[in-house]
């Protein structure tokens, strides 16, 4: 992980956990190797285990795991990985407090198991979780969770439905909504369809499945910016430091849901037969990036810093005033939100139309201060908009993470 | 006997096994006293033991009955491995849910795969793991009076042949499998070893 650009395991508290459990990771390499296996008993004992010497998922390659424990939820910070499914749950009618607060702890020891390369319990394909290709899953809760279930005072002030965004929105509720978020991520698509099986058999008892939209990202090396299904660079400006996720993307405060972040999920189809219409030209004015090298059309580079009051030999902005880059600006600073998308590529229609788009994942601290705002200027004015259309649409609290023993969402039953 | 491959296997599991125990050192190391020990750590890691720490159990788990064939009656699972050097056999157990607690395996009988009290216990090789698993080797709840509902927590103790316990607990799972005919016949003949009373199962 470390040779990921913006990953970290948590902030400081966590990071003493983190930094542990990758010492018994690296204990439990080294009892493989046979000799040091009593040495690693020995320690254990010291520790106060009840003896259990040997270690798991021997298989297992660390740089194949992302740390579930931490400050904060996996899957948010973590390098987008390759493949992944939103799965939306809407709660059953008599499920209260108590019954939610023991799908957390299934799911927390689910989620702690598979992340880590171990099976679930009660997994009937165990060897489907001996190679978790950097698994990830992130637990959210949608606004209408928290009534439900008796937890009112739980939900984090200001969290509710996004506004509607008439100009745009075509949303379909098939596509929307939901109490529960499970979202499930990794670098290969049979680790996220066996998590996804597990999840799902221990999730039914209480919620009833809602929707599960699926999506990929290309293959590349870590910390290169992947490509939309426009073929524009999609995600160059970005939080990349912890600084810029405590500014950003973490909750702060003093209440349960520090350390968690909020997520707008929105389904956006891309009518990508009217797109091919257009020249080359004119698909990067929309943008005001080049489809090249996603540098700013005032630039060279990717993350060259766009000149916003650049003109053109005609005496026009050369980033022009429609353009999607600017107007996600605003006057704001650069980076506000953290954008984790996902393209998708479903069936296309009994007219051979395509169902082709984007899972536009955007992370915040805030989404009344951070996308609502930005979202409102894009509806506005954004000359893309004439080729993405919003068909669904949720907002999830993601909770904060949690630590060993422990399980998700925990402070918010105390 | 097919205690090879089975030894095999849960040889494998052990190392699971042992694994979730290190992660719950973590984290008795580096959780605050913030929630109830006896209700979180232990579904993630149950690793409970004898004093001298003799046997130990983990992944544990029992099946949760809402929705089953017969709600009165469930099974708990796990991987017990014996830290001594000579074996060990598990020869009665209790659980906190019902009053009835019986140690079982899987058998042909007429033809048909059952599941039956096992003559002798469970043994435990010396050094060695026995995995208590859906369609092998389990530990059977019955008499159930209340459903066991889906993470749930069971305490069971398990009594071992020399004298001493293993409690732990075990979260209730759904599991669509493990919908075995209950024969509530032993072996005729205790003589039987356990290699032989497993074989086929294992």
């Amino acid at each position: 992980m470390a040779e990921r650009p913006g990953e970290r395991p948590a902030a400081s508290g966590p990071a003493r956990v983190y930094s542990r459990r990758r010492l018994l990771v690296t204990s439990a390499a080294a009892a493989l190797s046979g000799a040091a296996a009593a040495a690693v008993g020995v320690g254990i004992a010291d520790a106060g285990s009840p003896g259990a010497a040997a270690p798991a998922a021997p298989d297992t390659r660390e740089e194949d795991t992302v740390p579930f424990y931490g400050l904060h939820q996996a899957g948010v910070q973590t390098p987008a990985q390759s493949a992944a499914a939103f799965c939306a749950f809407d709660l059953h009618a008599d499920v209260d407090a108590a019954a939610l607060r023991r799908l957390l702890r299934l799911l927390s020891d689910d989620i702690a198991r598979m992340s880590a390369g171990r099976a679930a319990l009660a997994d009937t394909a165990p060897e489907l979780a001996a190679a978790p290709a950097r698994l990830t899953v992130t637990v959210g809760f949608g606004p209408s969770l928290f009534d439900k279930v008796g937890l009112a005072a739980a939900r984090p002030a200001g969290f509710a439905d996004l506004p509607a965004f008439p100009t745009i929105d075509r949303l379909d509720p098939t596509y929307g909504g939901g109490d529960l978020l499970l979202q499930i991520c990794a670098d290969d698509a049979l680790v996220v369809a066996h998590a996804q099986r597990m999840l799902f058999k221990d999730t039914r008892a209480f919620a009833t499945a809602r929707w599960t939209q699926r999506g990929f990202l290309p293959q590349r090396p870590a910390g290169q910016t992947g490509r939309n299904l426009m073929g524009q660079v999609d995600g160059t400006v970005n939080p990349r430091t912890d600084a810029d996720f405590d500014r950003v993307v973490w909750s702060t405060g003093t209440g349960w849901f520090t350390g968690g972040t909020f997520l707008v999920f929105r389904r956006i189809r891309m009518e990508l037969d009217t797109w091919d219409e257009l020249d080359r030209s004119a698909m990067e004015a929309a943008i005001g990036r080049r489809l090249s090298t996603g540098a700013p059309l005032t630039g060279t580079a990717e993350h060259d810093e766009p000149d916003l009051d650049a003109v053109d030999a005609t005496g026009l902005h050369a980033i022009a005033d429609f353009a999607h880059l600017r107007l996600a600006r605003g006057d704001g600073p650069a980076i506000q939100l953290l954008r984790r998308p996902y393209s998708y590529d479903d069936s296309p229609g009994a007219d051979g139309a395509s169902d082709v788009g984007q899972l536009f994942c955007a992370y915040q601290a805030d989404i009344g201060a951070q996308f609502v705002p930005m979202q409102q200027r894009l509806a506005a004015g954004d000359l893309l908009n004439q080729w993405i259309t919003p068909v669904g649409s949720a907002v999830f609290a993601i909770p904060p993470g949690c630590a060993p023993g422990g399980f998700l969402a925990e402070g918010m039953f105390s | 006997m097919n205690s090879r491959s089975t030894t095999h296997r849960a040889a494998r599991w052990t190392l699971a096994a042992g694994a979730a125990s290190l992660l719950l050192v973590a984290g008795c190391a580096a959780t605050s006293s913030g929630s109830p020990s006896t209700s979180s750590p232990s579904m993630s890691s149950t690793s409970s033991s004898t004093a001298a720490g003799e046997v130990t159990i983990a992944d544990t788990w029992v099946r949760a009955t809402p929705g089953t064939d017969d709600p009165s009656m469930s099974a708990a699972f796990g991987v017990l491995t014996n830290h001594t050097d000579r074996q060990l056999t598990v020869v009665s157990a209790t659980n906190s849910a019902s009053d009835r607690t019986e140690l079982h395996e899987m058998a042909m009988v007429d033809g048909a795969m059952v599941m039956r009290p096992i003559s002798g216990g469970i043994t435990i090789p010396a050094g060695g793991s026995t995995t208590l698993e859906p369609g092998g080797l389990h530990v059977m709840l019955l008499n159930l009076t209340t459903p066991i509902e889906p993470g749930d927590e069971v305490d069971l103790t398990l009594t071992l042949d020399d004298g001493s316990t293993v409690p732990f607990t075990a979260v209730a799972k759904e599991f669509a499998g493990a919908n075995e005919s209950y024969s509530p016949t032993s072996p005729m003949d205790s003589q039987m070893d356990m290699g032989s009373a497993t074989s086929g199962h294992g």
